[in-house]
């Protein structure tokens, strides 16, 4: 295996008496997409704050491109690309000022920075919008212009904050065609997310975090093979009847999971299940067969939903 | 650039990893700082301009005439000429604090300019070397104006006037480097506005308008310990002609400002955005 780009040995990151990581090991290889999925406060911000040489671990082992931030921050920092939560775009600067004045923090030459803003701003479909002023911009121009600055030096690393958080779903999707393609140029991307969705279509690989530690790592499809079923057979009773219902379903399926508003059957065949279920003669007022989501694998390993 | 190199030897031999203090890039800061001026507030920056020739006009000429001349050093000179020096160097005070503080403050707190510019290879110090130095821009260019309008009203009395515009630059830069440092410790409106509570009376009463030797003795010891006060005497020294070494402590004053200032924006830039 090539040396990793990232590598975290039991990386720690303490607040006084509290743990935001508490011992995180993991590795990120070359052009992989790597993802961090977990519930607010898992850590993932702050881990990723760790990668980006702008926060000093309190324990254990990093490297960044071979170097540890604690000795060489402002080297690795030249070749990251960051994209934070929240757009911290400069809004007393035009759109393409933002490209230009950034490329600058870097000590590119003024040259090579006008010639990466013009590509980056076709990049991020926002050739017709250089002159406008950043607060014009939506919400899904914003991220986008975001990731553009962020790709102003040409970073080997591309870390990306909740992406796609607040943005609707057209944005969203426009979005991750323009992150796909990165992935295609072989640009090495890490995202934290908690959206399900997006780690399946973007991740190659990721790590599900709780309260600052690793719950499981793998593929989404492994993820899902190995902490879930095939198909979730989702049943609503009506919030009165779940958990009375939840006793006469034990033993369907491969396990069963009860929620507030409805039970999920975890099973390899959710139609056949669904038959043995009316045949045993419990009705449901609604019923739903739907393949199984890094959500369930999230609900198996915590617990709890992703999104409270 | 001594003052600055001190700072970064003071500071930086033990840190050079997250927080790794020079980049050597403060140029990059200005050129940022260029741009949005030239963008969205060159309007109001000319504002500024104004409001010491205003205040010249109305008390040195209309106020003169009932004053007549004040003695410094020995020596009468006309109310104008008198007052003219002191706004010289409040010109270059409120220019350079106009930017360090409230312009910095919104870009710590709402627009987070600076959590942006601490993610590439800029450090801490290449960040608040290049606000201040901005900030010591805009004071030097109300000061400049102002020089040559004290030179068309024939109110430089002496060659040395000359240095008076190496002497505001330090003024400035002593303003905007300690303004720059307070303003990173506010986190609030209401103690911004403690900025301005300080700064009005030290306009008012910094031997401004009239000489120090009004005041009883104690009064002129807090007024010595102001630094507008070596301000104003600095470039009254300059532009009426009365020179002497004692100068020399006035200039220490500011050299002592501008190093505190740049050392604790720094330190606390790093311990906002680089934890």
């Amino acid at each position: 295996m090539p040396q990793p780009v990232i590598s975290a040995v039991d990386l720690v990151k303490r607040y006084g008496d509290v743990a935001a990581v508490d011992g995180l090991s993991f590795e990120v290889a070359a052009g992989e997409s790597f993802g961090l999925l977990g519930p607010n406060g898992a850590g993932k911000s702050t881990t990723m704050r760790m990668i980006g040489a702008v926060s000093t671990r309190t324990g254990g082992e990093l490297s960044i491109l071979g170097l540890d931030p604690d000795r060489n921050g402002p080297d690795i920092r030249s070749q990251l690309g960051v994209v934070p939560q929240a757009d911290n775009l400069d809004t007393e600067l035009r759109v393409r000022e933002n490209l230009l004045v950034y490329g600058r923090y870097f000590g590119l030459p003024r040259k090579v920075v006008a010639e990466r803003a013009d590509e980056l701003l076709a990049f991020a479909q926002l050739e017709d919008k250089g002159d406008a002023k950043v607060d014009a911009l939506s919400g899904g121009m914003k991220r986008r212009l975001t990731i553009a600055r962020g790709l102003i030096n040409d970073p080997r690393i591309l870390l990306l904050d909740e992406p796609t958080t607040g943005l609707d779903p057209q944005a969203r999707h426009i979005l991750w065609d323009r992150l796909f393609r990165l992935k295609e140029q072989g640009k090495t991307l890490v995202l934290t997310t908690h959206y399900m969705d997006e780690a399946e279509q973007l991740c190659d690989r990721l790590i599900v975090v709780d309260h600052g530690r690793i719950m499981a790592e793998g593929t989404p499809a492994e993820l899902i093979r190995r902490y879930s079923s095939r198909e979730v057979l989702e049943l609503r009773f009506g919030s009165d009847r779940n958990e009375e219902v939840a006793r006469a379903l034990e033993g369907s399926g491969d396990r069963v999971e009860v929620l507030p508003d409805r039970i999920l059957v975890y099973t390899a065949d959710g139609e056949a299940e669904l038959e043995r279920i009316v045949d045993a003669g419990l009705h449901p007022r609604t019923s739903l067969v739907r393949r199984s989501s890094l959500e369930d694998v999230f609900l198996r390993l915590t617990g709890r939903s992703l999104i409270e | 650039m001594s003052v600055v190199d001190h700072a970064i030897e003071h500071r930086g031999a033990g840190r050079r990893g997250v927080g790794a203090l020079y980049a050597g890039n403060s140029r990059a800061v200005m050129y940022r700082g260029w741009r949005a001026t030239r963008s969205t507030n060159w309007l109001v920056m000319l504002s500024g301009l104004f409001e010491p020739i205003f205040y010249l006009l109305s008390l040195g000429i209309g106020l003169g005439a009932l004053v007549g001349t004040v003695a410094v050093d020995g020596q009468e000179v006309p109310y104008a000429a008198f007052i003219a020096p002191a706004l010289l160097a409040v010109a270059a005070m409120n220019g350079a604090i106009y930017d360090s503080t409230w312009n910095v403050f919104f870009k710590i707190r709402f627009a987070r300019l600076y959590e942006g510019m601490l993610a590439t290879s800029l450090g801490p110090l290449d960040v608040a070397l290049g606000e201040i130095l901005l900030a010591l821009l805009r004071g030097a260019l109300y000061a400049v104006s102002f020089l040559l309008v004290m030179q068309v009203l024939g109110l430089t009395l002496s060659w040395w006037a000359l240095l008076a515009l190496p002497a505001v630059l330090l003024i400035a830069f002593g303003f905007a480097s300690v303004g720059m440092a307070i303003t990173s410790y506010l986190k609030s409106f209401q103690q911004m506005d403690w900025i301005n509570f300080v700064m009005l009376p030290m306009f008012l009463f910094s031997a401004t308008f009239y000489p120090l030797s009004v005041y009883p003795e104690a009064i002129q010891r807090i007024i010595q310990a102001l630094p507008l006060w070596h301000g104003v005497e600095l470039v009254r020294s300059l532009t009426t002609g009365a020179v002497d070494w004692g100068l020399l402590w006035h200039v220490a004053y500011f050299v002592v400002m501008i190093a505190v200032g740049l050392t604790f924006t720094t330190k606390r830039l790093r311990a906002l955005f680089l934890d």
